[in-house]
C-alpha cells in the first residue's frame, strides 16, 4: 500500500447492517418463490438481486470509497451484463 | 527488492536476463518458485506445448480410426472419449492460454517497459493453477466411471446423465479458468500501472492493445463459464434440476450460459493472435503500421462485441425466431472491427519492402486460412443455409479453419519472430520455410476436403 491512498474505516456496524439486510433480503428472494406473482416474478427477484449485488459491491468491496476508474470499469462491465442478460431475454420472452 | 538483485552473483556484466536466478534458489527451484515474468512465461511455454503435442496425437488416432468404414483401431466408446479429449485438451490447455500467457507474460512487461508485471506472485499461481486442472484432467481418466465423453462443449442433458466422469473434468475446467482469470487481472493491471512514463496508452505496441482487450474478455466472461460449470457439478450431484429437462430445468439456458463464456472465449484466442500480425506485418514490410489508432480501437471493439453473438452457436437448438434473426444480424457486425484490421494490415504492406521470412509466411498462411474460417462463418451465420450444414464437418471445418488456421499458424508466427529474443540465437531458416509449406498443404488437406463433406451431409460426430 503506498502511502498516499486514503484509507476509509468503515465500522464494524456497518458491516453487520449490509450484512444484516443482506440475510433479509435472501428470506425475501426464498419467501416469495413460493408466491405466484405472474409476470412480475422475475423483475422482483432481479430487482433484489441487484440491490445485493450493490450492496456487497460498494461496501464489502469498498468500491464506494475508491478511485474513479474502478466504478467506470466496474460499471462498463455491468452494463456488459445488463445487455447479456436483455439478449437472452429475446431467446425467454419470446419462445 | 534491491538488496534482493544485489546479493545475486553476477556472472557477467549486463546479463540480467531470464538465464540468471532472481530468487535465492539454484536449478529447477528457482524456476518453480521464480517470479520472473519471462521464467513463467517460458514454463507455460513448455506445459502448453507439451498438451499441444497429446492433443495432436489423440487428433491423428481420431483420423486413423476414420481411415476406413467400422472398426478400426478403437470402439466407439473410446472414440468418444478421445474426441471430448482432443476438444478439452486443444481448447482449455491450448489455444486459450497459448499466445496471452506465454507471449504475453513474456512480451508484455518488455514492450510497455516494466520491470514485470503488477502481481508477480499471483501470476506464478496462475501457472500452478494450470498446472492443477491440467492433473485434474488427467486424474479424471483413469479413476473409476472413465474418462469424459459428452464432447468439449459438455451439453445437457447427457452431461448430466453420462456416468463417466463429467464432474471431475468439468471441474479441472473451472480450476483452469481461474488461471485465465488471475492472468487477465495481471494484464489490466499491469498496462493501467506500470507503462514506462512517456508511454502513453497510444505508445502502446499494438501487441500490448491486443493483449489489453484480452485480459478484460477473460475477467468479465471466464466466471460466467465458471459458474455454469458449477451448476453442472452441482445438478449431477445433487439432482437439481437447474438444466435437465426431465427434472424441470431448461437446457437451451445451458447453452446460453455456456456460449456466453465460450464465445467471448474465441476472442480470447483470435484477439493476440491479430497483435501479433500487427507485429510482424510492419517490420517485414519495413514500413510502420497504417491505421495504428484504428487497430487498437478495433480490438477494443472485437472484445466488446464479441458478447452480443453468442447464440449463433444454437441456432437449431430450439431457441425462439426472434433471438435467431437477432443474433444473426449482430453475427455480422462483427466483420466490422476485424474487417479493420484485414485493410489496415493490407496497407501497410502496400509499397512496403517486404522480406518474406518465416514468421511474415506463418502471417500470409493466417490471412489466408484464417480468410476461408471467416467466409464460411458467413454460410453459419445466415439462419437458413446453417440448418443445412449445422452438425456437419462444414462446421468442423469452419471450426479448424478459424481456430487453428487463425490462432494456431499464429502461434507458430510468434514462436518464430520472437525466437531469437527468447532463446538468443536465430532457428533454421530452411526448416522454418519447409515447416511453412507443409502445413499450409497438410492443413488444406485435412480441412478443405470437411468443407465439402459438411456439405454433402457429413455429420459431425460419426464413427
Amino acid at each position: 500500500m503506498s502511502g498516499n491512498e486514503k484509507h476509509h474505516s468503515t465500522g464494524y456496524g456497518i458491516y453487520i447492517v449490509v450484512w444484516l439486510a443482506l440475510l433479509a433480503f435472501t428470506s425475501i428472494t426464498v419467501t416469495i418463490a413460493g408466491v405466484s406473482l405472474g409476470r412480475y416474478t422475475l423483475f422482483i427477484a432481479l430487482l433484489i438481486a441487484a440491490i445485493k449485488s450493490a450492496l456487497v459491491i460498494n461496501i464489502f468491496m469498498h468500491i464506494k470509497f475508491e478511485e474513479k476508474i474502478f466504478k467506470v470499469f466496474l460499471a462498463l462491465s455491468g452494463f456488459t451484463l445488463v445487455i447479456i442478460f436483455l439478449l437472452t431475454f429475446f431467446d425467454f420472452i419470446y419462445r | 527488492m534491491a538488496n534482493e538483485i544485489a546479493a545475486l552473483p553476477v556472472r557477467e556484466a549486463g546479463n540480467n536476463f531470464y538465464h540468471q536466478s532472481t530468487n535465492k534458489h539454484t536449478g529447477i527451484l528457482s524456476w518453480l518458485l521464480t517470479k520472473d515474468h519471462k521464467r513463467i512465461g517460458l514454463m507455460y511455454m513448455i506445459a502448453i506445448m507439451t498438451f499441444f503435442v497429446v492433443g495432436m496425437i489423440i487428433g491423428l488416432l481420431m483420423r486413423l480410426e476414420l481411415i476406413a468404414p467400422g472398426r478400426t483401431i478403437m470402439n466407439a466408446q473410446t472414440y468418444n472419449t478421445l474426441f471430448t479429449l482432443h476438444g478439452v485438451i486443444m481448447i482449455f490447455l491450448f489455444i486459450i492460454p497459448g499466445l496471452p500467457a506465454i507471449f504475453g507474460n513474456f512480451f508484455l512487461p518488455i514492450q510497455i517497459g516494466a520491470a514485470d508485471v503488477a502481481f508477480p506472485r499471483l501470476n506464478l499461481l496462475s501457472w500452478y493453477i494450470y498446472i492443477i486442472g491440467a492433473i485434474l484432467v488427467l486424474v479424471s481418466l483413469f479413476l473409476p466411471g472413465g474418462p469424459i465423453d459428452t464432447g468439449w462443449t459438455f451439453y445437457i442433458p447427457y452431461s448430466v446423465r453420462s456416468t463417466t466422469n463429467v464432474s471431475m473434468a468439468l471441474f479441472a475446467a473451472f480450476v483452469l479458468g481461474f488461471s485465465s482469470i488471475l492472468t487477465g487481472i495481471n494484464f489490466v493491471t499491469t498496462v493501467h500501472r506500470l507503462r514506462a512514463p512517456g508511454m502513453g496508452f497510444f505508445k502502446m505496441p499494438l501487441f500490448v492493445w491486443a493483449t489489453y482487450a484480452t485480459a478484460w474478455i477473460q475477467i468479465i466472461a471466464t466466471p460466467v463459464v465458471a459458474i455454469t460449470i458449477l451448476l453442472v457439478i452441482i445438478e449431477r450431484a445433487f439432482g437439481v434440476g437447474i438444466f435437465d429437462p426431465a427434472l424441470g430445468g431448461d437446457p437451451i439456458l445451458f447453452q446460453h450460459m455456456f456460449w456466453i463464456y465460450s464465445h467471448p472465449a474465441v476472442y480470447i484466442m483470435i484477439l493476440p493472435a491479430m497483435g501479433v500480425v500487427s507485429e510482424i506485418i510492419p517490420t517485414f514490410s519495413r514500413r510502420t503500421i497504417f491505421g495504428y489508432k484504428q487497430i487498437a480501437y478495433s480490438s477494443l471493439a472485437i472484445a466488446f462485441i464479441g458478447y452480443l453473438v453468442w447464440a449463433h452457436h444454437m441456432f437449431t437448438s430450439g431457441m425462439s425466431d426472434t433471438a435467431r434473426w437477432i443474433f444473426s444480424l449482430l453475427t455480422f457486425i462483427v466483420a466490422l472491427p476485424s474487417g479493420v484490421k484485414i485493410f489496415n494490415w493490407v496497407a501497410t504492406m502496400y509499397k512496403g519492402s517486404i522480406d518474406p521470412q518465416a514468421p511474415f509466411l506463418w502471417v500470409m498462411n493466417f490471412i489466408f486460412l484464417f480468410s476461408i474460417g471467416g467466409l464460411t462463418g458467413l454460410v453459419l451465420g445466415s439462419l437458413a443455409t446453417d440448418i443445412h450444414v449445422h452438425d456437419t464437418y462444414f462446421v468442423v471445418a469452419h471450426f479448424h479453419y478459424v481456430m487453428f488456421g487463425g490462432t494456431g499458424t499464429i502461434f507458430f508466427a510468434a514462436l518464430h519472430y520472437w525466437f531469437p529474443k527468447m532463446f538468443g540465437k536465430m532457428y533454421n531458416k530452411k526448416f522454418a520455410n519447409a515447416a511453412v509449406a507443409l502445413f499450409f498443404i497438410g492443413f488444406n488437406m485435412l480441412f478443405f476436403s470437411k468443407i465439402y463433406y459438411g456439405l454433402y451431409g457429413n455429420a459431425e460426430k460419426i464413427l
